[in-house]
């Protein structure tokens, strides 16, 4: 969607308060980043170095305290409520670290949930849901409920709802904070999956280097600014994890 | 989009099978119970109303003595025949006199009997007490002044004892008394007080008098006034002269009473009316218990639905989407239970009113002021904590502990 010379993502000094006056503290001191169409990157630093902030306003989750933040060269921060519910709606994707699915809702419904709100018809609805659903290795679980799925099955539901309205990016925070190493490792291969065929823009959050060595671009925060951008991981050695 | 939220609200319910059922539980027992409980208070009250017109509103009941607790009071002379012609004499305004002398006798037909009360009167009776001839005729000059056995029967009579054949001109034997059917009383249905009132047999007084209590005392004299004459003047006229003829001085007090059936009326009609509002008052506070319980489903369910609100507004959900699904939600609920509760009510009071022998009057202000005052409950809040949750930051509303 963004023009070649436009970034899809480009952050301009942006910074984030919490309190006021005295009490005031900054969890983003300033933040200048700009994220490419289809690259995959991870965000890591030590808790409280506002990478989850930083990926919450990038999500129009949360808004920014001050700065500029263009989201396919359109100007974001001055979006009112139902614009950015609108960017959310047809542009964005969440998986975050609790899963946050509904419960007692089957994962069908979970997965159909995104679409509904995008006011697509139930047969459409049902066959991409479905699709979804098998995409993440998880055909024959549709009528699971979350109590009955494990952690791993559980983000892979939210993958699941994530991708299913093939969303221009897929914001991940600590998706395999929940998980065993094992689960982690599927959950990567499967983001590596859809970054790689899908052409899926994915930013995650982590605090794992080994998650993070799937990605093209490692970005460090420490103290609420960038402090070091890693880049160009051997593909050949992810390549070979996602085997 | 309509049809969306439709489904998310329906989904919503679903998922909260607990939540939703005791939601619904709550709202049908405060709407039931007001419903039912004014269905029948009105009944009563209604059964009251219908029984006093029915008896006239214009009717003075004289008794001797001074009824202060059950039984009639003791050592106070009875009325005598003067007295009933004294008053129809002397006093203006009077539709009707009655002395009534009463006894009891098994009456017999055939092989059938039935236990009956036999009241000996003047043709009055049936003035002052409303009753008309079904078939046949009122007593005669000749029977009244004779002392005849001719009777006048109720319903009751003649459906105990002559089934399908005419009862007039039939023979009916009162203990050891003959006596000939001349009429038959159109049927009443039950009094205020529960007794059948066509269970009676109606003689001429003097027949009563001499066949059956042996003396002449009157102890009863009904009197009706005539529409639009005061009752209270005529009370007040009727009393004077009965001091005067039973010499009371005017230390004395009085030893016979004079009761007004338009005072019996609105007393009558105020304790039920007062018992419907005390019934009212009791099933009030059960609407208000339900309201009290599905408010706490609610708060205590407002941390997981903030969450939810905040899922869906994250996979972007628009504000008013949310709130129209769970506006819908709690409307369906509170409707739902309400529909069911006027259901429950209306079967449950017309079972009561059924088993109780009073009429069925549903009120429909009370209907529809406990529906809405519960799906008013449902709504508030089912909604409100939805309305702060969706006003949140997604993530915040995420976050919510």
């Amino acid at each position: 969607m963004a023009e070649k010379r436009h970034p899809l993502i480009s952050l301009a000094r942006v910074t984030k308060a919490y309190g006021s006056n005295e009490a005031r503290i900054f969890a983003l001191r300033g933040i200048d980043l700009s994220i490419e169409s289809g690259e995959f990157i991870s965000v890591m630093g030590p808790s409280g170095s506002g990478k989850s902030t930083c990926m919450n306003i990038l999500g129009c989750l949360d808004t920014p305290t001050s700065g500029r933040y263009k989201f396919g060269g359109v100007e974001v921060s001055h979006m009112r409520r139902k614009q950015l519910a609108t960017l959310r709606r047809f542009y964005l994707g969440f998986v975050f670290q609790g899963f946050n699915l509904l419960n007692r809702t089957t994962a069908m419904e979970n997965v159909e949930l995104p679409l509904i709100y995008r006011g697509m018809p139930p047969k459409e609805r049902k066959t991409l849901a479905r699709k979804a659903l098998e995409q993440v290795g998880l055909a024959g679980r549709e009528a699971h409920t979350p109590g009955e799925l494990s952690g791993g099955q559980q983000q892979r539901v939210a993958i699941a709802r994530a991708i299913a309205t093939t969303p221009s990016v897929l914001f991940a925070d600590e998706p395999t904070g929940n998980l065993d190493t094992a689960r982690s490792h599927e959950i990567m291969a499967l983001l590596r999956q859809l970054n790689r065929e899908q052409k899926i823009t994915v930013v995650m959050v982590t605090h794992e280097s080994e998650m993070a060595a799937y990605s093209d671009r490692i970005i460090h925060f420490v103290d609420g600014q960038v402090a070091d951008v890693e880049n160009g991981h051997a593909p050949a050695a992810k390549g070979g994890r996602d085997q | 989009m309509i049809w969306n939220t439709f489904i998310l609200a329906l989904r919503g319910i679903r998922r909260n099978v607990l939540r939703s059922v005791l939601t619904i539980l709550g709202i049908i027992i405060g709407v039931a119970a007001v419903i039912t409980l004014v269905t029948i208070g009105n009944g009563t009250t209604a059964q009251v109303t219908q029984q006093i017109a029915a008896m006239g509103t214009n009717v003075l009941l004289i008794t001797p003595g001074q009824r202060r607790g059950p039984g009639r009071a003791s050592g106070a002379p009875s009325f005598s025949a003067k007295d009933v012609q004294a008053i129809e004499q002397q006093i203006n305004d009077l539709a009707g006199v009655a002395p009534a002398v009463s006894a009891a006798a098994v009456a017999v037909v055939g092989n059938q009997n039935w236990n009956t009360g036999i009241t000996g009167t003047t043709n009055d009776f049936f003035t002052v007490r409303n009753w008309t001839i079904k078939a046949g005729r009122t007593f005669n000059e000749n029977e009244m002044s004779a002392g005849r056995t001719v009777c006048v029967v109720g319903e009751t009579i003649r459906e105990n004892l002559f089934g399908d054949t005419d009862p007039l001109g039939q023979k009916l034997r009162l203990g050891k008394v003959s006596c000939q059917i001349v009429g038959l009383l159109k049927a009443k249905g039950n009094s205020s007080m529960g007794n059948d009132q066509d269970d009676c047999v109606i003689m001429p007084m003097k027949a009563v008098q001499r066949r059956f209590t042996g003396d002449k005392d009157i102890p009863f004299i009904q009197v009706a006034v005539k529409d639009g004459a005061s009752t209270t003047a005529a009370s007040a006229a009727i009393q004077s002269l009965l001091r005067k003829r039973r010499h009371l001085s005017d230390n004395e007090e009085d030893n016979f009473r004079i009761m007004d059936t338009k005072e019996l009326a609105t007393m009558l009609t105020a304790t039920t009316k007062t018992m419907t509002a005390l019934l009212g008052a009791v099933a009030a506070v059960s609407l208000l218990v339900g309201g009290i319980g599905i408010m706490n489903i609610m708060l205590v369910s407002v941390t997981e639905r903030t969450r939810e609100i905040g899922i869906r507004l994250a996979i972007g959900a628009y504000e008013h989407e949310v709130l129209l699904q769970f506006l819908v939600e709690s409307v369906v609920l509170s409707s739902f239970g309400g529909i069911f509760g006027i259901i429950l009510a209306l079967a449950a009071s017309f079972g009561a009113t059924k088993i109780l022998a009073i009429p069925f009057a549903p009120d429909i202000s009370i209907i529809v002021i406990a529906f809405f005052f519960s799906a008013a409950v449902g709504v508030v809040f089912g909604y409100f904590p939805a309305l702060k949750a969706a006003r949140m930051d997604p993530i915040d509303a995420l976050r919510h502990e």
